[in-house]
């Protein structure tokens, strides 16, 4: 049967990949491996924002707004709350994420496209002053310190912060994002998630084949504002501080651009997104000041050339390669 | 009764000048449906070269009271780039408005390094040039001249905007493309001559209220990314669309932002954001624009 050769291939790409992720901090230098640390948390960010993007048909340019309530979440708990269990910090992030999308998602649900696009943006800038102005509660431009926290009740005291984050951090998060990986492909899978890609489709006719068009797109929008809070928890962590650019919406728009680059349009292509995104922009960084404008290039040829992103380059040559 | 109306005035001057990019957005999205995320760093991109041709002109002999025309020049020559842009952004007409999104959003990419690169990363002013133009007294107050004049300018504008859509031929193929793409088509209108004219126009108004603007404010690297939320705030709250909604719009949004300066300007931001998810909530289509499903 074709599938299950297809599928057993699927299956041993992804454990190929997981062993390779957790070999790197023995073979590769520790700043690649600081790279692999937010690549890990664009990773579940991005798995959370293609399910509302991808999965969802619903583009907003304001998810990095749960990003920021992850980290500062991270921040608020770890250095002002003193709670250092990473797994009280990753749980607490996402629910405060959560509930702060429910009044945004009551609204932005009722609108579609561009209103949608423009309402989200419009949130994200609004935490964003928020954040930037409050400074008495949210340390202004400087924002607050995160402190490491402590993993299943460890503080591995004796690690300094290099060793901490190249060690038991990067197989705690690669384990985190399996995990939640696992838990998406689940959601994507259940009728839930084919009613989504229904409602993506076609919304009129769902809703007359009595899908509920707006409850769905909100619970949607819900969780994938928690895999951005602990997307964003993660980053935080990792840079030891959150700061209010983390919600101005050239960010969100970075979190497309990710998106969009790995493929939108399968399960695997905002990780290879994520990864391929943070790799060329530290590349484009270190080669030039004006590594913005290639950036800028790459997107162009994404969009004109590519709108499928890597994976769906990769799937053309794989077809064309077949065929030979 | 003096900061009243001070406040009144800078908030009308600001107005005025977002009136401009607003109407650009207008637009570019009434006739192609485009949403221009780098309508900013048109803007910009006008206040940068504005700067430089003042300083060219000035070094070549030009009297100074000369600038406010130079400035306007100036920004209607950077028009040249439009047609390119708008030939890049062809490519993707037909596709998901993601990806136009996303093909705007490239450019602000972009432009940020093509300012950085010409220009700098410090940001540049004129200094206290617009005071060549002196004061003038409107009532018992004293105002710049050239606040007064650049209000004058964009009223002009708005004005002959809508006489061009309303009375001429051209403004009605417009119209006629705007409302019916295919329809338009069919009866023989060049459209792809149209949507490089509407998005060249587009572009002209956002450089030219990047140029007016210079003479008072600095030129910086934050303007691209930041004018585009007050700039969306503007049509949100007018109406996507629509001119009238740029014109109302734009007064809403540069008074709100004049008196939040002056009583709380930790609110200043806010309080914009604020309206526009109100007004989003409230009426989605805005004072003048279109009802949505």
């Amino acid at each position: 049967m074709i599938w299950l050769r297809e599928r057993a291939v699927l299956v041993s790409a992804v454990i190929l990949a997981v062993v390779v992720l957790a070999a790197i901090p023995r073979l590769a230098e520790p700043y690649y491996i600081t790279l692999v640390l937010p690549a890990f948390a664009y990773g579940i960010a991005l798995l959370g924002f293609n399910l509302l993007f991808g999965y969802t048909g619903l583009l907003s340019f304001g998810h990095a707004l749960f990003v920021a309530i992850g980290a500062y979440g991270a921040a608020v708990l770890s250095s002002k709350l003193g709670v250092r269990s990473f797994e009280l910090i990753v749980l607490i992030a996402g629910l405060a994420a959560v509930t702060a999308a429910i009044p945004v998602a009551l609204l932005a649900v009722r609108y579609v496209r561009i209103f949608f696009g423009i309402l989200t943006l419009a949130f994200g800038m609004l935490f964003h002053s928020f954040l930037f102005k409050f400074y008495d509660i949210t340390g202004g431009d400087t924002g607050i310190r995160v402190l490491r926290p402590s993993l299943f009740g460890n503080d591995f005291k004796e690690l300094d912060k290099i060793a901490f984050m190249i060690g038991p951090f990067y197989y705690y998060c690669l384990a985190l994002l399996v995990v939640l990986g696992l838990v998406m492909w689940r959601i994507v899978h259940s009728p839930f998630g084919l009613h989504l890609a229904a409602i993506r489709e076609n919304p009129r006719k769902a809703q007359y084949l009595g899908v509920r068009v707006r409850l769905f797109r909100f619970i949607a929008f819900l969780i994938s504002a928690f895999y951005c809070a602990v997307g964003g928890a993660i980053l935080a962590i990792n840079t030891g501080q959150a700061d209010p650019e983390l919600a101005y919406w050239t960010h969100s728009g970075e979190l497309v651009f990710m998106t969009v680059l790995g493929g939108f349009a399968n399960f695997f292509g905002p990780l290879v997104g994520a990864f391929s995104f943070i790799f060329l922009k530290s590349e484009l960084m270190g080669a030039t000041q004006y590594w913005r404008f290639f950036l800028g290039v790459t997107l162009v040829l994404i969009v004109v050339l590519f709108p499928r992103g890597l994976i769906g380059l990769a799937q053309d040559l794989w077809s064309k390669a077949r065929r030979r | 009764m003096t900061a009243f109306f001070d406040i009144l005035i800078g908030g009308v001057f600001h107005a005025a000048v977002l009136f401009l990019v607003a109407a650009g957005l207008q637009l570019v999205f009434g006739v192609q449906k485009i949403v221009n995320l780098a309508c900013g760093s048109f803007y910009a991109l006008g206040a940068y070269f504005g700067i430089s041709s003042v300083n060219w002109a000035i070094a070549a002999g030009l009297p100074p009271v000369s600038f406010l025309p130079v400035l306007v020049a100036s920004g209607v020559l950077l028009g040249v780039i439009g047609p390119f842009i708008e030939a890049l952004l062809r490519t993707v007409y037909h596709r998901d408005e993601a990806f136009q999104l996303l093909l705007t959003f490239a450019l602000v990419l972009m432009f940020q390094d093509v300012l950085r690169f010409f220009w700098g990363a410090n940001p540049q002013q004129l200094g206290n040039l617009s005071m060549v133009y002196g004061k003038i007294a409107i009532g018992a107050v004293q105002v710049p001249t050239y606040n007064v004049l650049v209000i004058l300018a964009s009223v002009l504008i708005a004005v002959g905007i809508g006489a061009f859509l309303q009375r001429t031929r051209f403004g009605r193929i417009l119209r006629a493309t705007a409302e019916n793409r295919e329809m338009s088509e069919a009866l023989g209108v060049n459209v792809r001559r149209i949507y490089a004219s509407v998005f060249t126009l587009g572009t002209v108004l956002g450089t030219v209220g990047g140029a007016l603007v210079v003479p008072t404010a600095a030129a910086s690297l934050d303007i691209p990314v930041e004018l585009v939320v007050e700039a969306f705030a503007v049509v949100v709250i007018g109406g996507l669309g629509s001119m009238r909604g740029a014109l109302a719009g734009a007064l809403i949004v540069g008074l709100m932002r004049a008196a939040a300066i002056s009583f709380y300007a930790e609110l200043e931001i806010l309080a914009i954001y604020l309206v526009v998810i109100v007004v989003l909530i409230a009426r989605p289509a805005g004072l003048f624009g279109k009802p949505v499903e």
